[in-house]
Formats: C-alpha cells, structure tokens, sequence
C-alpha cells in the first residue's frame, strides 16, 4: 500500500490570494515531492479525537472519518473552500489514491438560516467545490457523486453562530 | 374523500333576487377592518339528522367567516330569536337589538333521492330584507364543503371580493428530531379538516404546489437517493418523475396554463431556470447565469416569472419574460429576498425577506414600488396566495425545549393587511403550505 501512496501522491501547492471567481484547477501545482508518503493518513492516526482499538476497516467510512475527517465546513452563505476545507480536501484526496475502489458521495449542506430552495442550490454547490478540487487533484470524476440536501439534515440542532457554522458542510459518504 | 368532489351534486337555485343594495358592504382596503357584526344562527330542519349537519355547518360557515379577521360572529346566547323562526320570518329589530348587522338563516330538508336539500339566506338586519337566498343539493357526507360554499358567498356579497374557503392546502407534514425529521405530503381542507397523508415519510419531500385545476400536484423527493421534481396525480395517487436531468430539479411550479412547470436545475452547481412542456416534454432553459438562479413563479397571464438569484452579490429578487428575456431587478432593499410568489390578481409579489437576523413576509407591486412587510419572526418562509389573493399562508418555525435544541414547525394564514394571523392546526408539525385555486 505504501508504494501505491507514493505512486498517487502530489504534493500540492496553493498559490493563496486568488480571485475567488477564478477556476480552483489554475491555482494548483504539483512537484511531486515523494516524501510526502511517510505523511500518509493512514499512518497517522488521531487518537485524540476517536476510541477506536485499531480495529478500523482500511479504506472505509470509519477510517475516514477518524483518520482523514469526513467534513468540510463553510462560510455564510458562501461556498468556496476555505483555507481549513482545501487542507481537508487534499487528506481526502491522498486517502482516495490510497483506496482506488473506493466510490464516494460528498454532501453540501446549508444552515437554517436561509430559504428552503436557495440553501437546496447552496448545498450543491457546496458538494461541488469539494468534487471540483478532488478532480483537480487527480481523483477520476467517475468516483465521486454529490447531493445536496440544503438545511433539510443538520448536524447541530440550536441557535446562534457555532451551531450554524458546523451545518454548513461538505461531508464526505464511503459509498 | 375525493369522491366527495366528484359526488357534489350542486343545484344552485336563486330564491329570491332583490335589486343591489349598498347599505351592507365591508370596504376592504389596507390597515386594520372594523369586522362586521354578523349573527350565523344554526342551520336546521325535521329530523335530529338535520338539525345535527345543520349545526355542524353553521359552526363551520362561523369558523371560516371568524378567522378571515373581516367578521365578528356574534355569541349565540345573545340571540333573542330562535333560529328556526328567524329562518321563516326574521324579527330585524330583534337582531338590530343585539348589533347584528347581517344575519344569516338556514334550513335543511331531505329530497326523494336520499340528499339534502341545504337553503340559505343572508339578510340585511338594517335594510330588513334578503340579500343572498340559495339552495343547494347535496349528499349529507358532503355537508363541509356546502358549509365552505356558503362562507364563500357570504364573504363575496359583504366584502365585494372573490371567497376562498372552498379551497385545499397542500403542505409537507413533519415529524421528529430537528436533525432527521420525516416529512411527508399531506392535504387538508383550507381549515385544517379533511386531513390526508399522500407519502409515507420513507423519502425526504419538499415544495409541494398545485396545478391550476387542483388536480395535480408538483413536487421535490429525494426517491432512490436523487433529489428531483415529480408529478402527482391527486385522484388516482399515481406519481412520476419529471423529465431525466442530468443533476438535482427543484423549485418547481406549474404556468397558469397547466402545461408547463417550470424548476431549477442544478448542473455542475450552477443552479439555472428551465420550463419542462408536459404536453411534448420539451425542455427549455430561461437563464445563463453562473450564480443561484430559482424559486420562479408565473404571473398569473403567464406572460412573466419572478424569481431570485444571488447575481448580484445578495439574494435578489428578478422579474423576466416567460421566454427568459427581458430581464430586470425588481428588489433592492438591504438584506436578502427569498421565494417570490405572484398573486392569482396580479398585483402584488409576495417574498420571504431575511434582515439582520429576522425572517418576514412581504408584498410588493411587479414594478418594483409599495414594498410592504407583513409579519416577521425567528423564522417565517414561504408565503403561498388564497384563490381570492387577500390571504397568505407561510410556515413559521420556532426554537424548543432546552437550549433551542427543537424546532417547531406550523402553518399559519394572514390577512394582506398583516392582521388576523391564525395558525392552521395540522396533526403533526408542517411546513411549505401552498393554497390551491378554488375547488372544481
């Protein structure tokens, strides 16, 4: 597995500061530094955050989640990947090149505090930047799905900004 | 229950005709109506049948005229006649004693077929005479919508304007935790009677509005894990999937014609307007927009859509010729606006607005001026028009229980005035109301 890793990873460098409007494909670059491989996400293993006793499954929803994260957040009503969210993006993208058969939906989500309809086109474009950069970053378009389902499924119920910041989302489905 | 419709033998006969009168008449116009005194006494007839449907009636034909905020049904036990007489032979001065202005009388009778023979009369207390005299011919089942059909002309002769009691609600059902709600479709009178569920809750559904014959209904679900729109045939409950897009169809609405329903379509996530033809199922796409284009909604001569898109940098609302041309901005206020719906009179463009923090519905006229905020909340969305395009229904959703961790979710109507708020009780919560035309 950790030959295929070196084989699939580029390093990715972000020119940071671009137009916003700009196509996220013109702002990368690889060089393809192998080193990169001995960051692995496999290898890395957050224990911190989970109470997993090793026994995760490689290459499935579980692993995903303790080992890669399986979220992206946004701004208010924006939809462009954050710094934090193209970071998270890439360990997602490293993790897919470790697990070639592995089939992915990406779901955007929206907070309450928009329109039934509108939060549906935000959350699709949500699940799209992250599909738009997974491409970018070499995953095959034919792996990776999207769906939005606007504000119709948050992940924290309650008022005020720091519930509202974790339901807009990008999140990340081992199918 | 559809049946009922189909079963409605309506034999309308004119009792009486007596030359228009001014006397009695509710000039509705904008700020708050002095509601007329009105004195609906309980309808009755031979039998204890009679008289149990006829009372049932008059309390609907009281509830209906109550909460459209323009009448003040009077309390019974201030009536000094007895209806039945008052039904032959009205004491006006009797009723004038109580501040009865008008008053209404009616009389049940079996007919040889085994139906109900409903006559009912609205009188001018002050005039002393007969302004409405009708009879109708109806299965005794069928007695509710004969009490909404009466409301209807009474509202229409004292207020001038069109009624819209004879009319449905179609709305999405919700129950459950914030986070994994169940929603199905469901249809209820426009008073919250005749309540029905039309989907078991197993897929996510949204967004329900009525063709124009209120036979169909268009719809979003998210069957088989694809979000997309959907037709469904009330009467025989058969559904189907609109056209086969290439990413998520939304926002969908029926032209005034019926033969189109226009919706979004999500491509690449770029949200763009298109109309499907239900005849040739011809597709065609009305904007070009890299932005969020959606929520559209037809004039009712179906010449224009109104619609919103952030292209502008906020959430906005867009007027354009139904052929996507002739496009111009038609909102410019601070904050955002959200889900234009055109009044079945043309005049006004209903809207959900979201400013600092607030959530309201408001009117506006199609060119842009007399913007006019109705009601705000935490949370309030999705007006939808009565038939008569003097009444919006929109859903309001509050926080609950420790630390705002619920929402409740309900239907609500208001008069255009922003008075007379009345919650639609529905057995579970509900969301995404939209009010049918008047029943066929």
């Amino acid at each position: 597995m950790g030959a295929r890793i070196i084989s699939l990873l580029a390093v990715l460098v972000i020119a940071v500061g671009c137009s916003k409007k700009e196509p996220e494909t013109g702002m990368i670059t690889a060089d393809g530094d192998l080193t990169a491989a001995d960051r692995a996400p496999i290898t890395t293993m957050d224990t911190a955050s989970s109470n997993v006793d090793g026994s995760v499954l490689p290459g499935s929803q579980q692993d995903l989640v303790v080992n890669v994260g399986d979220r992206v957040f946004f701004g208010y009503d924006q939809s462009d990947l954050t710094m934090e969210g193209r970071a998270a993006v890439e360990r997602l993208a490293q993790w897919l090149g470790s697990y070639g058969n592995v089939a992915l939906m990406v779901e955007g989500h929206a907070d309450e505090r928009g329109t039934r309809e509108y939060n549906l086109a935000l959350g699709e474009k949500r699940a799209m930047s992250v599909r738009n950069y997974l491409i970018a970053l070499g995953v095959s378009p034919s792996r990776i799905q999207t769906i939005s389902y606007g504000k119709e499924r948050p992940a924290v119920v309650g008022s005020g900004d720091t519930s509202w910041a974790q339901n807009r989302r990008g999140v990340f489905v081992v199918q | 229950m559809k049946k009922i419709l189909l079963l409605l033998a309506l034999a309308l006969t004119v009792l009486v005709t007596t030359p228009a009168q001014a006397e009695l008449k509710l000039v509705v116009g904008q700020g708050q109506v002095n509601p007329m005194p009105i004195a609906i006494t309980d309808f009755g007839g031979a039998t204890p049948d009679d008289n149990s449907m006829g009372r049932n009636m008059t309390g609907v034909i009281t509830a209906n005229l109550k909460r459209s905020g323009l009448f003040r049904p009077l309390d019974p036990r201030s009536f000094i006649q007895d209806a039945p007489t008052a039904a032959q032979n009205p004491a006006f001065g009797s009723w004038r004693t109580i501040n009865a202005q008008a008053l209404v009388t009616g009389v049940l009778s079996k007919t040889g077929d085994g139906r109900t023979r409903v006559e009912f009369r609205l009188w001018d207390v002050f005039a002393e005479q007969q302004i409405i005299g009708m009879a109708y011919m109806t299965t005794p089942a069928n007695w509710r919508r004969i009490a909404h059909i009466i409301s209807d002309a009474i509202y229409k002769r004292i207020t001038g304007e069109e009624g819209y009691f004879d009319s449905r609600i179609v709305y999405i059902s919700e129950t459950g935790p914030a986070n994994a709600r169940i929603k199905r479709l469901a249809i209820m009178d426009q008073d919250g009677e005749n309540h029905r569920f039309l989907t078991d809750g197993r897929a996510l559904v949204l967004t329900p509005r009525f063709s124009p014959t209120a036979q169909q209904i268009t719809y979003m679900a998210y069957y088989n894990n694809k979000p997309r729109v959907y037709l469904y045939d009330i009467d025989s409950g058969r559904q189907e999937v609109l056209g086969d897009f290439p990413g998520m169809t939304f926002a969908p609405r029926f032209s005034p014609d019926g033969n189109k329903v226009v919706m979004s379509l999500s491509k690449d996530g770029n949200s763009d307007i298109y109309t499907m033809d239900l005849r040739t199922r011809g597709i065609a796409q009305l904007t070009r927009d890299r932005s969020i284009n959606t929520s559209p909604s037809y004039s009712p001569d179906g010449k224009h859509i109104v619609f919103e898109s952030d292209r502008g940098g906020s959430q906005q609302l867009y007027v354009m010729n139904a052929d996507g041309s002739g496009l111009r901005r038609l909102t410019f206020g601070d904050g955002r606006y959200a889900n234009p719906v055109w009044s079945p009179r043309g005049d006004l463009i209903a809207f959900t607005r979201m400013y600092k923090g607030q959530f309201f519905i408001g009117v506006i006229h199609p060119d842009g001026r007399g913007e006019r905020l109705i009601t705000k909340a935490f949370h309030v969305e999705g007006p939808t028009w009565a038939p008569n395009g003097r009444v919006l229904a929109y859903f309001k959703e509050t926080p609950t229980g420790a630390r705002n961790s619920g929402r409740s979710a309900q239907v609500y109507t208001i008069d255009l005035t922003g008075f007379s708020e009345t919650r639609v009780k529905t057995p579970l919560d509900g969301s995404d109301p939209a009010w049918s035309p008047l029943n066929p």
